[in-house]
């Protein structure tokens, strides 16, 4: 079994990342500035109706106008629409200003239809169905354990509580994207992906084109977080864009576009019953939950709903469950994985909860959490936690904050899978010492160039950046899709392989006993003129699954004005073996800030009356700004006897019941819907009528 | 039976100019000074040349360099330096004036480089992130930028740049707060904020060090 080395020189220690030069000097090229030569401007025209029955789109006017070079349908014959914001049409022209002249002249006949677009609306029987053929709120999907009703009877302390979670917009600052150039050759994509292979093998698959012929390419991507998995229907259209114009055309949707149809954290409304002995042992758990994935999950439901659960009673183990999930359709935009799918709701209802047995009980929450939490790393990082953030001088009875600013403290915690696999990587050492590795993974934002160069760096001894690391094409050996936080996982273990026995093989070539280090040039030399290539894959040993990790929020708030402060959180997480530590703590300042997103801020609006969106841009969609970020305290609890384990999920999970719980342990009342805004804090206070969820 | 045809937009159709000029004549009774102002603006509108809507030739000073393109009047200075300048340092995310993404410098003040037009930015020193580094050599604010992390997917980087860059010209020495409000309008969805503020400070010439701490599980035991 292969094993990492226990000295390093650059694992697990403060790098820079690798392509930070080209992001802050403009010179790192994303999809939206790729500009091939002759290239055109694709854009897309959206439904404006929340339902509708669609008979007929002329495209006449469109074509006519000057510098259009196509305009093309998404699909022929009559269609139903079944949400706003659902693509209709598409035109390429030579400026953007041409595209919005040509999508203003598309005349679009339709009937519009009856719709819903709120869950609380949806789930009666009179309204009106969103697939034809099945209801709208889908049948319970019913896990039960033990026996509940008896349970619930000798538990000495029972509480009940009713949570809710809102629809949340992933907001990539890069948007959906693609620039296609369809010739005979074949198609060349460069594509805003987490998946190059994914987008390869659904252009392929769509256009009827042989994978051989599709090449995607993803140099920089400005971010994902779930959503830019496939081609997704903008990439097809770009495809098509180009072969009718015979031009490359780039199709980047606007920000408008990204709030309405490329993906979504699905909403949870959760009615939960939890008891517990008089110790504070939990006993029963009950859940009765909806929420919405808008008209079905990445297109894989038609109707009844689907993808709004998550897991319960979550990171605990109770002897009697009984859990219903029941997924509700609306008139809205499908849900696609996000940061974390399912957990950060899961994390919210549950630990909600149990803070608030916890006050029944008298018990401090930390102390319920170490009786009942079943893994042992979190046991050791609630206490390593506690005691860095200083929770025993700042725990207090709920509502006893004196003054209008009320402080409060919370914690929560939280587990994810992960866990690597199926990639392979190559490696090139060139006669003039110089290598390259290559593999068909992609960045993120999250470093994995840096990662990739880092490893090669420590098992060559060579420097970081004597190393050319090329990923993001899928003429590199293959990896998968950046998601569920596998990539450092996967990538990792197939660079250990490439570099350890590309090192090999450059000793047994050129007789140098040990290559590495000072000894490098000089045996790369001996290769002669022929540059010396090696593969390697994935290896079992050097990777791990299962993470869990703690977080503790500090608040104050206002109760004058509503207004929710965050002023400190704490993060203990276990991150298996550190590789490149730099990057490995933005991402977690990046889960928590995005945690606070949801704790405080974001929320889609959906209208009623109209159907449509209400918030679709960031003047109203809100998120965090550097104002709004509190001291964030991290410690890494490293376990390189694991190996890699990705961290880009696991650290978004328990923010926002941690913030929720110290606002609830602020105020004396717990505010259960999120996000928590300051018309909700008065509403809780009694200080103006009640907030609507 | 609905259709999208959009023709004779009355409101579309109503000009700025022709707004003014009915305002003008039916300000019956409105202050004196107001009156006195809507006759001052028209005055100038008459005395502007009225250009488009087909391209027009315009020179933008950008990063030192004088730039000639021929642009239509309604594009933004965003949209003239990505797709006719080709410099693409600058993101559009929002096209309206609501992230920060596009942020250049004018004049040294930072602005929206997506709520500006292009032939009103005529004239006007124009920085963009291309601009920043001297002969290889990254500005201290891109250099703590590296140092410290300060980017994960990068594409909001070039905004927070240049609004740091205009700070600390502005006020060499900033507080952690002065930084905060300076890049109000700059938004981030990775969430790289601790450490777009650290770097700040840190190119003021602050040390920083990180609060991390790295614990051996093994070692607990
Ligand atoms: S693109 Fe200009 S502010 Fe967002
Ligand atoms: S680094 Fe990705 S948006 Fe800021």
């Amino acid at each position: 079994m292969p094993t990492w080395p226990k000295e390093t020189k650059y694992i697990g220690r403060h790098v820079q990342r690798v392509d930070g030069p080209a992001k802050v000097t403009g010179s790192a090229r994303y999809t939206s500035d790729v500009q091939p030569e002759g290239w055109l401007y694709g854009m897309i025209l959206r439904s404006r109706w929340p339902a509708a029955k669609i008979s007929d789109i002329s495209l006449e006017k469109a074509r006519q106008v000057p510098g259009i070079k196509a305009a093309i349908l998404v699909r022929e014959g009559e269609r139903t629409i079944r949400y706003y914001g659902e693509e209709l049409a598409a035109v390429a022209g030579t400026s953007k200003q041409a595209c919005l002249d040509a999508l203003r002249l598309i005349e679009v006949t339709a009937s519009p239809l009856p719709f819903v677009v709120k869950e609380t609306e949806a789930l009666k029987d009179s309204s009106p169905p969103v697939w034809e053929k099945s209801p709208n709120l889908s049948k319970p999907k019913v896990v039960e354990k033990g026996d509940l009703a008896k349970a619930f009877g000798e538990c000495a302390a029972v509480v009940e509580g009713f949570f809710t979670t809102p629809v949340l917009i992933h907001h990539p600052l890069e948007t959906h994207g693609n620039t296609v150039s369809w010739t005979d050759e074949g198609i060349t994509a460069w594509a805003s992906t987490q998946g190059i292979f994914s987008v390869r093998d659904g252009l392929a698959g769509n256009l009827n084109v042989e994978q051989s012929k599709v090449r995607v390419i993803s140099e920089f991507m400005g971010g994902g977080f779930g959503a830019k998995f496939g081609p997704g229907i903008e990439g097809a259209l770009a495809a098509r864009l180009s072969k009718a114009a015979k031009a490359p055309v780039k199709l980047m949707l606007t920000r408008f576009d990204q709030s309405l149809a490329v993906g979504n954290r699905p909403s949870s409304f959760q009615k939960i019953k939890l008891g517990a002995s008089a110790d504070g042992k939990l006993l029963a758990y009950e859940l009765d939950a909806y929420g919405t994935a808008g008209i079905g999950s990445g297109g894989s439901t038609e109707g009844g709903g689907g993808g709004a659960e998550f897991p319960a009673p979550y990171i605990y183990t109770i002897p009697n469950i009984r859990v219903s999930h029941r997924g509700v359709t609306v008139n809205a935009g499908s849900a696609r994985a996000f940061r974390a799918p399912g957990h950060p709701p899961a994390s919210f209802g549950m630990e909600s909860i149990l803070d608030e047995l916890a006050v029944k009980l008298n018990l401090d929450p930390v102390e319920i959490r170490l009786k009942n939490d079943p893994s042992p790393v979190r046991q050791r990082e609630y206490q390593l936690g506690a005691e860095r953030f200083g929770w025993k001088q700042k725990y207090h009875r709920p509502g006893s904050s004196p003054g209008p600013v009320k402080t409060g403290v919370g914690c929560a915690g939280a587990s994810w899978g992960g866990g690597g696999g199926g990639t392979q990587a190559e490696a090139q050492i060139n006669p003039d010492g110089s290598l390259e590795i290559r593999c068909g993974t992609q960045d993120l934002g999250t470093g994995t160039k840096t990662l990739i160069a880092v490893i090669a760096a420590d098992l060559l001894q060579l420097k970081p950046d004597q190393i050319q690391v090329r990923i993001g094409d899928t003429r590199f050996p293959p990896s998968g899709g950046s998601g569920g936080s596998t990539t450092a996982a996967s990538v990792s273990p197939a660079v250990f392989d490439a570099c350890t026995q590309a090192l090999e093989a450059l000793q047994n070539q050129t007789g140098v006993a040990d290559a590495r280090g000072d000894n490098w040039k000089a045996a790369c030399k001996k290769l002669g003129i022929n540059p010396l290539i090696v593969g390697g894959k994935w290896q079992p040993g050097l990777s791990s699954s299962g993470t869990g990790g703690v977080q503790f929020a500090e608040v104050e708030v206002d109760a004058d004005t509503g207004f929710v402060r965050v002023k400190k959180i704490t993060c203990v997480q276990d991150c298996g073996m550190v590789v490149s530590r730099l990057t490995c703590e933005s991402q977690v300042n990046g889960g928590i800030i995005m945690g606070l997103g949801y704790a405080l801020y974001e929320q889609r609006v959906m209208d009623s009356t109209t159907g449509v969106v209400l918030n679709p841009n960031f003047e109203t969609y809100k998120l965090p700004g550097l104002a709004d970020v509190p001291q964030i305290d991290i410690i890494l609890l490293d376990m390189p006897e694991r190996g890699v384990i990705g961290i880009g999920e696991p650290v978004t999970i328990p923010t926002a019941a941690a913030i929720a719980n110290a606002v609830a342990n602020a105020l004396g009342v717990r505010i259960g819907s999120l996000p928590i805004t300051p018309d909700k804090v008065l509403a809780a206070l009694g200080k103006t009528q009640a907030a609507h969820a | 039976m609905m259709d999208s045809k959009s023709s004779g937009n009355d409101l579309l159709s109503l000009t700025r100019r022709n707004f003014l000029k009915t305002l003008g004549t039916t300000a019956v009774g409105t202050a004196a000074t107001q009156v006195e102002s809507v006759a001052a603006e028209l005055q100038k509108l008459n005395a502007e040349t009225i250009v488009g809507p087909a391209p027009i030739p315009i020179v933008l000073q950008v990063n030192g360099q004088a730039i000639s393109i021929e642009v239509e009047p309604r594009v933004t200075l965003l949209d003239a330096l990505r797709n006719h300048v080709h410099l693409t340092g600058a993101k559009e995310v929002c096209d309206r004036g609501t992230c920060g993404a596009c942020t250049v410098l004018l004049d040294g003040q930072p602005i929206y480089a997506c709520m500006m037009l292009a032939l009103e930015a005529q004239g006007h020193a124009i920085t963009t992130v291309e601009g920043l580094a001297h002969e290889g050599q990254l500005n201290p604010v891109q250099q703590a930028f590296v140092e410290c992390d300060a980017m994960m997917c990068g594409y909001c980087t070039p905004g927070f740049l240049l609004s740091i860059t205009a700070l600390l010209k502005r006020r060499p020495h900033p507080d952690a707060d002065e930084v905060k409000h300076a890049c109000a309008g700059n938004l981030c969805r990775c969430g790289t904020h601790p450490r777009i503020i650290q770097a700040a400070l840190k190119a003021s010439g602050v040390s920083v060090t990180s609060q991390t701490e790295v614990i051996r599980y093994a070692d607990l035991a």
